[in-house]
Protein backbone atom coordinates (compact mmCIF):
# COMPACT_ATOMS: atom_id res chain seq x y z
CA UNK A 1 0.00 0.00 0.00
CA UNK A 2 2.76 2.42 0.97
CA UNK A 3 4.66 1.55 -2.21
CA UNK A 4 1.60 2.27 -4.34
CA UNK A 5 1.12 5.66 -2.63
CA UNK A 6 4.78 6.48 -3.24
CA UNK A 7 4.32 5.60 -6.92
CA UNK A 8 1.19 7.75 -7.08
CA UNK A 9 3.04 10.65 -5.45
CA UNK A 10 5.79 10.47 -8.08
CA UNK A 11 3.22 10.38 -10.87
CA UNK A 12 1.31 13.30 -9.38
CA UNK A 13 4.48 15.31 -8.95
CA UNK A 14 5.41 14.71 -12.59
CA UNK A 15 1.96 15.64 -13.80
CA UNK A 16 1.84 18.58 -11.38
CA UNK A 17 -1.44 17.45 -9.91
CA UNK A 18 -2.50 16.50 -6.41
CA UNK A 19 -3.67 13.09 -5.30
CA UNK A 20 -6.03 11.73 -2.71
CA UNK A 21 -4.81 8.93 -0.48
CA UNK A 22 -7.44 6.30 -0.21
CA UNK A 23 -7.96 3.47 2.16
CA UNK A 24 -8.53 1.09 -0.77
CA UNK A 25 -5.92 -0.41 -3.03
CA UNK A 26 -6.55 1.49 -6.27
CA UNK A 27 -5.15 4.95 -6.87
CA UNK A 28 -7.24 7.87 -8.03
CA UNK A 29 -5.66 11.11 -9.21
CA UNK A 30 -7.25 14.49 -8.62
CA UNK A 31 -7.58 16.86 -11.59
CA UNK A 32 -8.54 13.98 -13.88
CA UNK A 33 -12.09 13.15 -14.90
CA UNK A 34 -13.49 9.63 -14.79
CA UNK A 35 -16.10 7.57 -16.61
CA UNK A 36 -18.21 4.86 -14.96
CA UNK A 37 -16.57 2.37 -17.29
CA UNK A 38 -13.25 3.17 -15.55
CA UNK A 39 -11.46 5.31 -18.10
CA UNK A 40 -9.71 8.53 -17.06
CA UNK A 41 -9.33 11.66 -19.13
CA UNK A 42 -6.98 14.64 -18.78
CA UNK A 43 -8.23 17.69 -20.61
CA UNK A 44 -5.80 20.32 -21.85
CA UNK A 45 -7.51 23.04 -23.86
CA UNK A 46 -9.27 21.34 -26.77
CA UNK A 47 -7.16 18.16 -26.46
CA UNK A 48 -7.75 15.21 -24.16
CA UNK A 49 -5.66 12.20 -23.15
CA UNK A 50 -7.35 8.91 -22.14
CA UNK A 51 -6.39 5.75 -20.40
CA UNK A 52 -7.87 3.16 -18.08
CA UNK A 53 -7.76 3.67 -14.34
CA UNK A 54 -5.72 1.89 -11.71
CA UNK A 55 -8.95 0.22 -10.52
CA UNK A 56 -9.54 -1.16 -14.01
CA UNK A 57 -6.02 -2.45 -14.60
CA UNK A 58 -5.98 -4.08 -11.19
CA UNK A 59 -9.23 -5.95 -11.89
CA UNK A 60 -8.28 -6.90 -15.46
CA UNK A 61 -4.99 -8.53 -14.58
CA UNK A 62 -1.85 -8.59 -16.74
CA UNK A 63 -2.49 -6.76 -20.01
CA UNK A 64 -0.96 -8.61 -22.95
CA UNK A 65 -2.28 -6.55 -25.87
CA UNK A 66 -3.90 -3.18 -26.52
CA UNK A 67 -6.01 -2.74 -29.65
CA UNK A 68 -5.49 0.87 -30.71
CA UNK A 69 -7.76 2.88 -33.03
CA UNK A 70 -6.58 4.44 -36.31
CA UNK A 71 -5.50 8.07 -36.37
CA UNK A 72 -8.22 10.38 -37.55
CA UNK A 73 -10.98 8.10 -36.38
CA UNK A 74 -13.92 9.67 -34.55
CA UNK A 75 -14.76 8.49 -31.06
CA UNK A 76 -18.04 9.09 -29.23
CA UNK A 77 -18.65 9.42 -25.53
CA UNK A 78 -19.57 6.06 -24.02
CA UNK A 79 -18.78 4.10 -27.19
CA UNK A 80 -16.02 1.54 -27.60
CA UNK A 81 -12.93 2.62 -29.58
CA UNK A 82 -10.49 -0.16 -28.80
CA UNK A 83 -9.84 -3.07 -26.47
CA UNK A 84 -7.49 -4.26 -23.81
CA UNK A 85 -6.60 -7.93 -23.77
CA UNK A 86 -5.63 -9.54 -20.51
CA UNK A 87 -5.24 -13.19 -19.65
CA UNK A 88 -8.52 -14.90 -20.57
CA UNK A 89 -10.42 -11.73 -21.51
CA UNK A 90 -10.79 -8.97 -24.06
CA UNK A 91 -12.35 -5.82 -22.59
CA UNK A 92 -13.65 -2.85 -24.53
CA UNK A 93 -12.16 0.58 -23.88
CA UNK A 94 -14.92 3.19 -24.00
CA UNK A 95 -14.38 6.82 -24.90
CA UNK A 96 -15.02 9.18 -21.97
CA UNK A 97 -15.60 12.11 -24.36
CA UNK A 98 -16.18 12.57 -28.10
CA UNK A 99 -13.55 13.72 -30.55
CA UNK A 100 -11.06 12.80 -33.27
CA UNK A 101 -8.04 10.60 -32.57
CA UNK A 102 -4.87 12.66 -33.08
CA UNK A 103 -2.31 10.42 -31.37
CA UNK A 104 -2.10 6.84 -30.16
CA UNK A 105 0.44 5.42 -27.72
CA UNK A 106 2.42 3.17 -30.09
CA UNK A 107 4.71 2.11 -27.23
CA UNK A 108 1.85 -0.05 -25.96
CA UNK A 109 2.26 -2.30 -28.99
CA UNK A 110 5.63 -3.43 -27.63
CA UNK A 111 4.95 -2.86 -23.93
CA UNK A 112 1.27 -3.44 -23.16
CA UNK A 113 2.14 -3.98 -19.50
CA UNK A 114 2.59 -0.23 -19.12
CA UNK A 115 -1.20 -0.12 -18.73
CA UNK A 116 -0.70 -2.09 -15.51
CA UNK A 117 2.47 -0.47 -14.18
CA UNK A 118 1.75 3.13 -15.17
CA UNK A 119 -1.97 3.52 -16.00
CA UNK A 120 -2.02 7.32 -15.61
CA UNK A 121 1.36 8.12 -17.14
CA UNK A 122 3.28 5.88 -19.56
CA UNK A 123 0.18 3.69 -20.06
CA UNK A 124 -1.94 6.44 -21.65
CA UNK A 125 -3.82 5.06 -24.64
CA UNK A 126 -4.97 7.81 -27.04
CA UNK A 127 -5.18 11.58 -27.42
CA UNK A 128 -8.13 13.24 -29.10
CA UNK A 129 -9.19 16.65 -30.32
CA UNK A 130 -12.41 17.34 -28.46
CA UNK A 131 -15.60 17.87 -30.42
CA UNK A 132 -17.72 18.96 -27.45
CA UNK A 133 -15.96 20.33 -24.37
CA UNK A 134 -19.27 20.33 -22.44
CA UNK A 135 -19.32 16.53 -22.38
CA UNK A 136 -16.65 16.49 -19.68
CA UNK A 137 -19.25 17.81 -17.24
CA UNK A 138 -21.01 14.44 -17.39
CA UNK A 139 -17.89 12.73 -16.00
CA UNK A 140 -16.99 12.16 -12.35
CA UNK A 141 -14.35 14.07 -10.44
CA UNK A 142 -11.82 12.17 -8.33
CA UNK A 143 -13.90 12.17 -5.14
CA UNK A 144 -17.00 10.90 -6.89
CA UNK A 145 -15.00 8.27 -8.74
CA UNK A 146 -13.32 7.10 -5.54
CA UNK A 147 -16.72 6.65 -3.94
CA UNK A 148 -18.01 4.91 -7.09
CA UNK A 149 -15.15 2.38 -6.94
CA UNK A 150 -15.67 1.76 -3.24
CA UNK A 151 -19.38 1.10 -3.79
CA UNK A 152 -18.69 -1.22 -6.71
CA UNK A 153 -16.13 -3.24 -4.80
CA UNK A 154 -18.33 -3.39 -1.71
CA UNK A 155 -21.14 -4.98 -3.72
CA UNK A 156 -18.99 -7.96 -4.68
CA UNK B 1 -34.45 -3.50 -13.46
CA UNK B 2 -33.79 -5.38 -16.70
CA UNK B 3 -36.66 -5.46 -19.15
CA UNK B 4 -35.92 -9.18 -19.40
CA UNK B 5 -36.89 -9.82 -15.81
CA UNK B 6 -39.95 -11.99 -15.35
CA UNK B 7 -41.94 -10.19 -12.68
CA UNK B 8 -43.54 -13.16 -10.99
CA UNK B 9 -40.40 -15.22 -10.49
CA UNK B 10 -37.84 -12.42 -10.28
CA UNK B 11 -35.42 -14.30 -12.54
CA UNK B 12 -34.03 -12.63 -15.63
CA UNK B 13 -34.82 -14.26 -18.96
CA UNK B 14 -32.16 -16.14 -20.88
CA UNK B 15 -32.51 -17.57 -24.38
CA UNK B 16 -31.19 -21.11 -24.71
CA UNK B 17 -29.84 -22.20 -28.08
CA UNK B 18 -28.90 -25.85 -28.48
CA UNK B 19 -26.68 -26.54 -31.45
CA UNK B 20 -25.30 -29.81 -32.67
CA UNK B 21 -22.24 -30.06 -34.86
CA UNK B 22 -22.24 -26.34 -35.73
CA UNK B 23 -18.83 -25.30 -37.12
CA UNK B 24 -16.77 -23.46 -34.50
CA UNK B 25 -16.27 -20.35 -36.66
CA UNK B 26 -20.01 -20.11 -37.21
CA UNK B 27 -20.57 -20.42 -33.48
CA UNK B 28 -18.04 -17.70 -32.69
CA UNK B 29 -19.57 -15.38 -35.29
CA UNK B 30 -22.99 -15.99 -33.79
CA UNK B 31 -21.68 -15.25 -30.30
CA UNK B 32 -20.03 -12.02 -31.41
CA UNK B 33 -23.27 -10.93 -33.03
CA UNK B 34 -25.33 -11.77 -29.97
CA UNK B 35 -22.88 -10.04 -27.63
CA UNK B 36 -22.76 -6.83 -29.69
CA UNK B 37 -26.23 -6.60 -31.24
CA UNK B 38 -28.66 -8.21 -28.83
CA UNK B 39 -29.84 -6.98 -25.45
CA UNK B 40 -30.98 -10.45 -24.33
CA UNK B 41 -29.13 -12.99 -22.21
CA UNK B 42 -28.05 -16.14 -24.07
CA UNK B 43 -26.87 -19.66 -23.29
CA UNK B 44 -25.41 -21.44 -26.31
CA UNK B 45 -24.65 -25.14 -26.10
CA UNK B 46 -22.89 -26.65 -29.12
CA UNK B 47 -22.86 -30.42 -28.77
CA UNK B 48 -19.83 -31.29 -30.91
CA UNK B 49 -18.61 -29.25 -33.84
CA UNK B 50 -18.05 -29.65 -37.56
CA UNK B 51 -14.50 -28.65 -38.44
CA UNK B 52 -15.19 -28.94 -42.18
CA UNK B 53 -11.81 -29.69 -43.80
CA UNK B 54 -9.87 -29.55 -40.55
CA UNK B 55 -9.50 -32.57 -38.33
CA UNK B 56 -8.87 -30.42 -35.33
CA UNK B 57 -8.33 -26.83 -34.25
CA UNK B 58 -6.12 -25.48 -31.51
CA UNK B 59 -7.76 -23.25 -28.95
CA UNK B 60 -4.84 -22.46 -26.70
CA UNK B 61 -3.96 -25.62 -24.73
CA UNK B 62 -7.16 -27.37 -25.73
CA UNK B 63 -7.37 -29.33 -28.95
CA UNK B 64 -10.80 -28.96 -30.49
CA UNK B 65 -12.16 -31.86 -32.48
CA UNK B 66 -15.62 -32.98 -33.54
CA UNK B 67 -16.38 -34.22 -30.03
CA UNK B 68 -15.61 -31.01 -28.18
CA UNK B 69 -18.51 -29.49 -26.25
CA UNK B 70 -18.96 -25.73 -26.16
CA UNK B 71 -21.00 -23.73 -23.68
CA UNK B 72 -21.22 -19.95 -23.89
CA UNK B 73 -23.05 -17.59 -21.58
CA UNK B 74 -23.81 -14.04 -22.71
CA UNK B 75 -25.16 -11.84 -19.93
CA UNK B 76 -26.33 -8.32 -19.35
CA UNK B 77 -24.33 -6.90 -16.48
CA UNK B 78 -27.49 -5.75 -14.73
CA UNK B 79 -29.00 -9.23 -14.81
CA UNK B 80 -26.06 -10.67 -12.90
CA UNK B 81 -25.49 -7.83 -10.43
CA UNK B 82 -23.15 -9.82 -8.16
CA UNK B 83 -20.66 -10.15 -11.01
CA UNK B 84 -18.28 -7.31 -11.83
CA UNK B 85 -17.43 -7.02 -15.56
CA UNK B 86 -13.87 -8.28 -15.07
CA UNK B 87 -12.42 -11.70 -15.93
CA UNK B 88 -11.81 -12.95 -12.39
CA UNK B 89 -15.30 -12.01 -11.25
CA UNK B 90 -16.93 -13.62 -14.30
CA UNK B 91 -14.89 -16.80 -13.82
CA UNK B 92 -15.70 -16.96 -10.12
CA UNK B 93 -19.39 -16.87 -11.05
CA UNK B 94 -19.07 -19.44 -13.83
CA UNK B 95 -16.92 -21.59 -11.56
CA UNK B 96 -19.68 -21.74 -8.96
CA UNK B 97 -22.21 -22.57 -11.67
CA UNK B 98 -20.16 -25.50 -12.93
CA UNK B 99 -19.54 -26.60 -9.34
CA UNK B 100 -23.25 -27.37 -9.24
CA UNK B 101 -22.93 -29.35 -12.47
CA UNK B 102 -20.07 -31.49 -11.20
CA UNK B 103 -21.20 -31.72 -7.59
CA UNK B 104 -20.70 -35.27 -6.35
CA UNK B 105 -19.22 -36.34 -9.67
CA UNK B 106 -15.63 -35.19 -9.70
CA UNK B 107 -13.11 -33.06 -7.84
CA UNK B 108 -14.03 -30.00 -9.90
CA UNK B 109 -12.59 -26.58 -9.24
CA UNK B 110 -11.66 -23.34 -10.94
CA UNK B 111 -7.89 -23.30 -10.57
CA UNK B 112 -6.25 -19.98 -11.47
CA UNK B 113 -8.18 -19.47 -14.74
CA UNK B 114 -8.87 -23.09 -15.71
CA UNK B 115 -11.56 -25.68 -15.08
CA UNK B 116 -9.89 -28.76 -13.62
CA UNK B 117 -10.63 -32.14 -12.15
CA UNK B 118 -8.02 -32.42 -9.43
CA UNK B 119 -5.04 -30.74 -11.08
CA UNK B 120 -5.88 -31.63 -14.67
CA UNK B 121 -7.45 -29.16 -17.05
CA UNK B 122 -10.48 -30.26 -19.04
CA UNK B 123 -11.87 -26.94 -20.24
CA UNK B 124 -10.45 -23.78 -21.79
CA UNK B 125 -12.35 -20.54 -21.45
CA UNK B 126 -12.26 -16.94 -22.55
CA UNK B 127 -14.23 -13.77 -21.91
CA UNK B 128 -15.12 -10.76 -23.96
CA UNK B 129 -16.37 -7.81 -21.96
CA UNK B 130 -18.22 -4.76 -23.27
CA UNK B 131 -19.60 -1.84 -21.35
CA UNK B 132 -22.85 -3.48 -20.27
CA UNK B 133 -22.48 -7.14 -21.31
CA UNK B 134 -20.02 -9.98 -21.26
CA UNK B 135 -19.57 -13.44 -22.70
CA UNK B 136 -17.97 -16.43 -21.04
CA UNK B 137 -17.05 -19.06 -23.62
CA UNK B 138 -15.87 -22.53 -22.64
CA UNK B 139 -14.54 -25.38 -24.76
CA UNK B 140 -14.81 -28.68 -22.90
CA UNK B 141 -12.27 -31.34 -23.81
CA UNK B 142 -14.48 -34.38 -24.22
CA UNK B 143 -11.83 -36.65 -25.68
CA UNK B 144 -8.58 -36.21 -27.55
CA UNK B 145 -6.01 -38.06 -29.58
CA UNK B 146 -2.60 -38.20 -27.94
CA UNK B 147 -0.95 -37.83 -31.35
CA UNK B 148 -2.85 -34.59 -32.06
CA UNK B 149 -1.95 -33.28 -28.62
CA UNK B 150 1.73 -33.75 -29.50
CA UNK B 151 1.42 -30.85 -31.97
CA UNK B 152 0.98 -28.40 -29.11
CA UNK B 153 4.07 -26.61 -27.81
CA UNK B 154 4.34 -25.42 -24.24
CA UNK B 155 2.77 -21.93 -24.27
CA UNK B 156 4.86 -18.93 -23.20
CA UNK B 157 2.34 -18.13 -20.50
CA UNK B 158 1.40 -21.07 -18.29
CA UNK B 159 -0.55 -21.29 -15.03
CA UNK B 160 1.57 -21.94 -11.96
CA UNK B 161 -0.20 -25.17 -11.11
CA UNK B 162 0.91 -26.65 -14.44
CA UNK B 163 4.40 -27.25 -12.95
CA UNK B 164 6.10 -27.85 -16.32
CA UNK B 165 3.93 -30.87 -17.10
CA UNK B 166 3.54 -31.67 -20.77
CA UNK B 167 0.09 -31.67 -22.34
CA UNK B 168 -0.75 -35.31 -21.77
CA UNK B 169 -0.04 -34.96 -18.03
CA UNK B 170 -1.74 -31.58 -17.77
CA UNK B 171 -5.13 -32.20 -19.41
CA UNK B 172 -7.76 -34.90 -18.97
CA UNK B 173 -10.77 -36.19 -20.87
CA UNK B 174 -14.17 -35.12 -19.68
CA UNK B 175 -15.71 -38.36 -20.91
CA UNK B 176 -13.87 -40.19 -18.12
CA UNK B 177 -15.91 -38.29 -15.53
CA UNK B 178 -19.45 -37.69 -16.77
CA UNK B 179 -21.92 -38.81 -19.45
CA UNK B 180 -22.29 -36.31 -22.27
CA UNK B 181 -26.06 -35.99 -22.05
CA UNK B 182 -25.87 -35.74 -18.25
CA UNK B 183 -23.39 -32.86 -18.51
CA UNK B 184 -25.60 -30.94 -20.95
CA UNK B 185 -28.71 -31.57 -18.88
CA UNK B 186 -27.04 -30.56 -15.60
CA UNK B 187 -25.52 -27.43 -17.16
CA UNK B 188 -28.88 -26.27 -18.44
CA UNK B 189 -30.41 -27.04 -15.05
CA UNK B 190 -27.70 -25.05 -13.23
CA UNK B 191 -28.20 -22.07 -15.53
CA UNK B 192 -31.94 -22.44 -14.94
CA UNK B 193 -31.47 -21.77 -11.22
CA UNK B 194 -30.42 -18.21 -12.06
CA UNK B 195 -32.35 -17.50 -15.25
CA UNK B 196 -35.75 -18.28 -16.71
CA UNK B 197 -34.72 -20.24 -19.83
CA UNK B 198 -36.52 -20.00 -23.13
CA UNK B 199 -35.34 -22.28 -25.90
CA UNK B 200 -34.87 -20.73 -29.34
CA UNK B 201 -33.82 -22.25 -32.64
CA UNK B 202 -31.19 -20.62 -34.86
CA UNK B 203 -33.92 -19.38 -37.20
CA UNK B 204 -35.62 -17.51 -34.38
CA UNK B 205 -32.48 -15.57 -33.43
CA UNK B 206 -32.47 -13.00 -36.25
CA UNK B 207 -35.39 -11.00 -34.95
CA UNK B 208 -33.70 -10.15 -31.67
CA UNK B 209 -30.51 -8.69 -33.16
CA UNK B 210 -29.58 -5.35 -34.63
CA UNK B 211 -27.26 -4.86 -37.63
CA UNK B 212 -23.73 -5.90 -36.80
CA UNK B 213 -20.28 -5.73 -38.43
CA UNK B 214 -18.35 -9.00 -37.94
CA UNK B 215 -14.81 -8.85 -36.62
CA UNK B 216 -14.29 -12.54 -35.78
CA UNK B 217 -12.33 -14.31 -38.50
CA UNK B 218 -9.81 -17.06 -39.08
CA UNK B 219 -6.23 -15.97 -38.45
CA UNK B 220 -3.44 -16.28 -41.01
CA UNK B 221 -0.38 -18.30 -40.01
CA UNK B 222 1.64 -15.14 -39.34
CA UNK B 223 -1.09 -13.74 -37.13
CA UNK B 224 -1.29 -17.10 -35.40
CA UNK B 225 2.40 -17.00 -34.54
CA UNK B 226 2.04 -13.47 -33.20
CA UNK B 227 -0.94 -14.29 -31.03
CA UNK B 228 0.54 -17.45 -29.52
CA UNK B 229 3.16 -15.30 -27.84
CA UNK B 230 0.40 -13.11 -26.37
CA UNK B 231 -2.15 -15.32 -24.80
CA UNK B 232 -3.27 -18.91 -24.26
CA UNK B 233 -6.88 -18.38 -24.97
CA UNK B 234 -7.29 -17.00 -28.49
CA UNK B 235 -9.09 -19.04 -31.10
CA UNK B 236 -6.66 -20.29 -33.71
CA UNK B 237 -6.99 -22.25 -36.90
CA UNK B 238 -4.28 -24.46 -38.27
Amino acid sequence: MAARFLWASRVASHLRISIAQRGFASVVLKDLKYAESHEWVKIDGNKATFGITDHAQDHLGDVVYVELPDLGRSVSQGESFGAVESVKATSDINSPVSGKVVEVNEVLSESPGLVNTSPYEDGWIIKVELSDAEEAKKLMDSDKYSKFCEEEDAKH
Amino acid sequence: MSVNRVKNLGLPLMNLVKLRGTPILQQLLLEERLLRSSSDNWCIVNDGTNLLTLSWVCLGTVIVDENTLFVSLICNRNDVPDVQPYPRSVMAWSGSLYSEVFNGIADFQLRENDYVFGDRKFGGNAQSITRNRWIHHTSFLWDYSVSNMAYLKLPSRVPQYRLERDHTDFVCKMKDYIERSVFIEKTIKAVGTQFMLKELSLDEIDDSCREHVETTRLLTLDELKETTTRSESIAQAV
